[in-house]
């Protein structure tokens, strides 16, 4: 593996009309890593990416790797590999003769045809029209064409979109595999949870702009810690974290009590004579942050 | 210039990997074939001399060959047309640009790709106008002309002919990249609007002018031979056979050029 490449983006702006759907941009993206472009539908990912991918002009600043446009590259495809959507494909041709396409043009090895769509688990489907292809079949067939070129970048737009649940267990460990290997993974998603146990960084966008930038412990800022108990007499409960100065509200299987330590209301109940029949310490998770984070349009 | 190549043998791929060039070829020649040998049948069966001096002994044989091209570059235009319009239907431009970033490359590719294409249509059809027309010719007794020269230089001619109209289709469906707009235009214009406009040319000296300028006409020039030409004012204006592709060829390249400043550089979202 030859030394990484780096994303950069800079000041990057994109207005259609009047509506400026990126804004003034910045940020960096590190070899080595999954890299989560986080950001409600609407936030400008799609654009920003296809951006970077020379596909749409910036209205101003710049989006390179290691400092060179896409269009300036001397080997697109072997230098960065990209899946944008689900949908490009001509239906009537097999997806060896897809790829094919663009292994010629891009002046690329052939062979690279039948180990790629082997890597992605459509080697015994090659031959078959894409037409006939489920809505998870051309994803992989996506990240086969961003394969093709065995690249040192890869970008991919909602990868995991249309994947069933072992085709998800199977992108996450493909894309750890590929930052191990040294390459910039940058992926994009408008949900968190999708990605959260396949990233390693975060770079969330709403309304066009960067709102956060760091690593996924980072989104866990809240020193909020709330316990979650119950007791059969869950009112006698309530009434003694009450007493002992907590706000507690109730839940459909207990009662929740803000700021609190699982021990502390333990030994309340414990204190009060009231056996308890659950209790755990909750977290304010990363979702609820990175909800917190795009702000309530989020909920689009 | 590898690189070139690289985008040509991507854009022949793209022709030759889905069914769509060869069912358009069955279907030409097969319309081709009945045409050419409909009428060689016709003419043969009635004589030709019944028809007046135009149709009598050379005349026949390439005005019958010219049914290959006359009839034929729709779908040379129609070929063309698809191979862009299907890159903006099935957003296949995004891989097409992330392969080959500079557009510019893309799009001359296709083109000489498309112009390759159209000539393996015009020889196709000219098998097709040929082995039919003359096979009945020879049923009949007339003589084929297969020996003249000028029978060869006609089907040159005409292979020309249809790959410049594979490159129109090229240009004109990067003017318009809505496929069912470009198909419909293709349809009408060739069928419908340009054989009115060339009649109504007719009429008058200045008008026939300007109507030998038509796409059509300079085809029917080009190729040298055609069915029009016997509808036409007698004597009317008809360009040289090089103007006539040299018309054509500046067709391609101008709405080529257009196409790429309405589309083809603009963003692919």
């Amino acid at each position: 593996m030859t030394a990484g490449v780096t994303i950069e983006f800079s000041g990057l702006t994109k207005t259609f009309g009047a509506v400026k759907a990126v804004s003034d941009l910045s940020f960096t993206v590190e070899p080595g890593r999954v890299t989560g472009f986080l950001g409600p539908n609407g936030a400008g990912k799609t654009t920003t990416l296809r951006m970077l991918l020379g596909l749409v002009r910036p209205t101003s600043g710049s989006a390179t790797f290691g400092g060179t446009a896409y269009r300036d590259l001397p080997t697109p495809l072997a230098t960065v590999g990209s899946a944008l959507e689900a949908a490009s494909f001509h239906p009537g041709r097999s997806a060896a003769n897809h790829l094919l396409t663009y292994t010629q043009a891009a002046g690329l090895d052939r062979e690279r045809v039948q180990l790629v769509l082997h890597r992605v688990g459509l080697g015994a489907y090659g031959d078959r029209r894409v037409g006939g292809y489920s809505l998870g079949m051309r994803q992989r067939l996506g990240l086969a064409y961003a394969l093709l070129g065995d690249p040192r970048v890869l970008v991919l737009d909602e990868p995991i979109n249309g994947l069933d649940p072992e085709g998800i267990k199977w992108i996450r460990l493909l894309l750890r595999e590929l930052a191990d290997e040294g390459r910039t993974v940058l992926i994009s998603s408008h949900l968190l949870s999708e990605v959260q146990q396949s990233v390693d960084e975060v770079v969330i966008v709403s309304h066009g702009k960067l709102i956060h930038r760091g690593s996924l412990a980072s989104l866990d800022q809240s020193e909020q810690k709330q316990v979650i108990v119950d007791a059969t007499d869950r009112a006698g409960l309530a009434a003694a974290l009450g007493a002992a100065g907590y706000t507690v509200s109730p839940l459909r299987g207990g009662v929740l009590v803000d700021n609190a330590e699982a021990a502390d209301v333990g030994r309340i109940a414990f204190a009060a004579g009231i056996p308890v029949t659950a209790l755990s310490q909750k977290r304010v998770g990363l979702e609820e942050s990175f909800l917190h984070l795009v702000g309530e349009e989020g909920a689009l | 210039m590898s690189r070139f190549g690289g985008a040509l043998r991507s854009e022949v791929t793209k022709i030759t990997s889905t069914r769509m060039w060869w069912i358009l070829a069955i279907i030409m020649v097969a319309y081709i074939a009945v045409c050419a040998g409909g009428a060689a049948a016709l003419f043969g069966a009635v004589g030709p001399h019944n028809f007046g001096p135009s149709m009598s002994g050379k005349n026949l044989a390439p005005l019958i060959y010219s049914f290959g091209p006359t009839l034929g570059y729709v779908f040379a235009v129609l070929l063309g047309a698809l191979a862009t319009t299907n890159e903006f239907r099935h957003q296949t431009l995004t891989p097409t640009f992330l392969a080959t970033p500079r557009r510019g490359r893309v799009l001359v590719a296709k083109l000489v790709a498309l112009t390759g294409a159209g000539a393996f249509y015009g020889v196709l059809a000219m098998i097709a106008a040929v082995g039919a027309g003359a096979g009945l010719l020879l049923a009949f007794g007339i003589d084929p002309q297969l020996s003249d020269p000028a029978t060869w230089a006609l089907v040159g001619r005409s292979v020309l002919a249809m790959a410049l109209w594979s490159a129109i289709g090229v240009g004109l469906g990067v003017l318009v990249p809505s496929q069912v707009a470009a198909i419909v235009i293709v349809l009408a214009f060739t069928q419908f609007v340009e054989p009115l406009l060339r009649l109504a040319s007719s009429f008058a000296e200045w008008t026939a002018q300007i109507g030998q300028f038509l796409p059509g006409a300079a085809s029917d020039s080009l190729v040298g031979a055609s069915f029009f030409a016997l509808t036409a004012r007698p004597g009317g204006p008809t360009l040289e056979w090089w103007e006539g592709g040299l018309v054509l060829l500046g067709i391609a390249v101008v709405v080529s050029i257009l196409g790429w400043f309405t589309s083809w550089r603009r963003d692919v979202t």
